[in-house]
């Protein structure tokens, strides 16, 4: 009995936690008329699929994907090439001034992005760089999680295997990128997928560094189609927003194992 | 290999990290913080230092508190709503997961999912769902002859409106945490615990579970803070702080006031509070790590 109850209400609870998005999901498909009537329904008469034309039509939709997938893969990469020497000379190599740098990773644990926006925004500025793909990557260059993250993978695999390397005559950037990094991929994976979530969904610096509408990432194309539509086109608004959310929703729902260690491994993070 | 190439070799693969956490995060923090105590505009040629006045104005001027306040208050909804139903949903698929592992895996993945889902994207359709007249909250509240509400027009309701869509964005995130609390809890302890008497429901989780659990729940608080502290999309999507500044939280404020009005030294003392906020709960957690709050 209280385990049915229990099951009841977890599926339950379940439920209402996906109603967000099967509202939108079925407003998305519903044509106007259908809309203006006050229902409960959950299942559209028919299938307008039209909102999804004028979706991709009207909001500027496709050039917003592309901006958000420039702008993810060119964060991630430079945060990799940043990130995962240092993390390996931390694990990897003993030096003076390492307690110095691994110091200055965990405070920066400790700084949120929002506190640096002022001056970033004045540097980018001052080299008239604002109002670029420039503007919306570089500033995440120094990802101090990443080498957190890559420095526990490196710190766990074993000196002698790089020593040997180093025998073979193997110089370090290739024992770095040859060895090291293809036996990190399980924490690679779960740094990526936690930095491309992150900024495919940041709405806070994409408002701050662009004004340029065709520089909108897909959360500020969200607000750009969301400010111009009067009403009438509600349907088309939650088909872009279907369309916004279903890379994330996507990569979640095949990656799922080393999704959650990525975003568990992000609280980490002021 | 001679020292001097080695540490040339250490330079290559450190420095470059290091000179972007400095001129990225540290110089960026050192600045904010001098500017806070400046009336320095975006894009004034000169700036003058006036003291404390940017952070008196933030806490005595009613306007501008309302951002401290309402941060509090949201946080003080968020933090236990979040913390207690993910607790809840993750001690319910903890145990459904050893009868039916199918089930308990489409469900978790269902409560985590507004982790995932693009926020902004996700407040459109919230701003859609609580629709004064067509929104489906409204009508189901008609259904059973409850008046309905103007959600995110009312003073007096919009900040626990947004609250509550703070709790459904961040239960899941609480969830899986304490699924990995949970998970990491050794059998032996409630074989121990039935031995003793306390064998089934509640007893059980007073016991043991609970007592366990004590470090993971120190991290989720923690998070779950640090995430509801910098609310900020769900503000910029549906409410811009209003009506009357009465959904108002520190980080709009300091997006407003720098971005919109370009106060920068204003906005650079709305920062820092912020981050004093941050800090304090973040440094909470690094205590209780060292400390390990463990009945072992």
């Amino acid at each position: 009995m209280i385990r049915a109850l229990t099951l009841a209400a977890l599926i339950f609870g379940a439920f209402v936690v996906l109603v967000p998005f099967l509202w939108m999901l079925a407003l998305s498909l519903k044509a106007p008329d259908e809309i203006f009537t006050p229902t409960i329904d959950l299942i559209p008469n028919s299938l307008h699929w039209e909102n999804y034309a004028v979706a991709f039509g009207r909001a500027n939709l496709l050039r917003s994907l592309w901006n958000g997938a420039v702008v993810c893969a060119g964060i991630l990469l430079l945060q990799t090439i940043f990130a995962v020497p240092c993390a390996f000379a931390l694990a990897q190599r003993r030096f003076a001034g390492r307690g110095t740098v691994f110091g200055l990773v965990l405070a920066g644990l400790l700084v949120p992005f929002h506190v640096t926006a002022i001056p970033i925004f004045l540097g980018l500025a001052q080299v008239r760089l604002l109002d670029s793909y420039t503007a919306l990557i570089a500033p995440f260059a120094a990802s101090v999680f990443g080498i957190f993250l890559f420095r526990q993978a490196f710190a766990a695999m074993p000196t002698e295997l790089f020593e040997a390397a180093r025998v073979d005559g193997l110089s370090e950037p290739a024992i770095v990128w040859r060895i090291a990094f293809p036996l990190a991929l399980p924490a690679a994976t779960a740094f990526a997928l936690f930095s491309v979530v992150a900024h495919w969904n940041d709405l806070f610096w994409p408002l701050i560094a662009t004004s340029d509408p065709s520089l909108a990432t897909p959360p500020r194309a969200i607000l750009y189609f969301r400010d111009a539509e009067s009403g009438a086109e509600v349907g088309a608004l939650m088909a872009a927003a279907v369309v916004v959310v279903a890379p994330m929703v996507a990569l979640f729902l095949v990656a799922q194992r080393r999704f959650v260690q990525g975003l568990a491994a992000g609280g980490l993070k002021g | 290999m001679s020292a001097r190439r080695d540490a040339l070799t250490t330079l290559g693969l450190v420095g470059p990290a290091t000179a972007a956490m400095v001129f990225l995060i540290f110089l960026p923090v050192a600045v904010v913080a001098v500017l806070s105590f400046s009336d320095y505009q975006f894009g004034a040629r000169a700036l003058n230092w006036v003291g404390f006045d940017n952070y008196i104005t933030l806490f005595t001027d009613p306007q501008a508190r309302r951002a401290v306040t309402n941060t509090l208050i949201y946080a003080a909804v968020v933090i236990p709503g979040a913390c207690i139903l993910g607790l809840l949903a993750a001690l319910g698929l903890h145990n459904l997961a050893t009868r039916a592992p199918r089930l308990a895996a489409i469900l978790r993945a269902a409560y985590f999912l507004p982790v995932a889902a693009t926020l902004v994207a996700m407040a459109v359709a919230w701003q859609m769902l609580l629709h004064p007249n067509l929104g489906l909250v409204n009508q189901l509240l008609s259904m059973t002859g409850l008046p309905g509400q103007r959600w995110l027009s009312d003073r007096g309701l919009v900040l626990y409106t947004l609250a509550v869509i703070g709790i459904w964005q961040s239960l899941g995130y609480a969830m899986v945490l304490f699924l990995a609390g949970l998970a990491a809890i050794p059998q032996h302890l409630y074989d121990a615990a039935e031995v003793d008497g306390a064998g089934a429901g509640w007893d059980r989780f007073w016991t043991v579970t609970w007592p366990m659990l004590g470090p993971t729940t120190l991290f989720v608080l923690v998070i779950i803070a640090t995430g509801a502290f910098r609310a900020f999309e769900t503000v910029a999507t549906l409410t811009k702080g209003g009506p009357a500044f009465a959904s108002d939280v520190l980080v709009y404020a300091m997006y407003r006031e720098g971005f919109v009005y370009f106060k920068a030294g204003y906005s650079a003392a709305i920062t820092m509070v912020f981050f004093a906020l941050t800090l304090t709960v973040t440094a909470l957690k690094f205590r209780v790590l060292e400390r390990r709050v463990h009945y072992r």
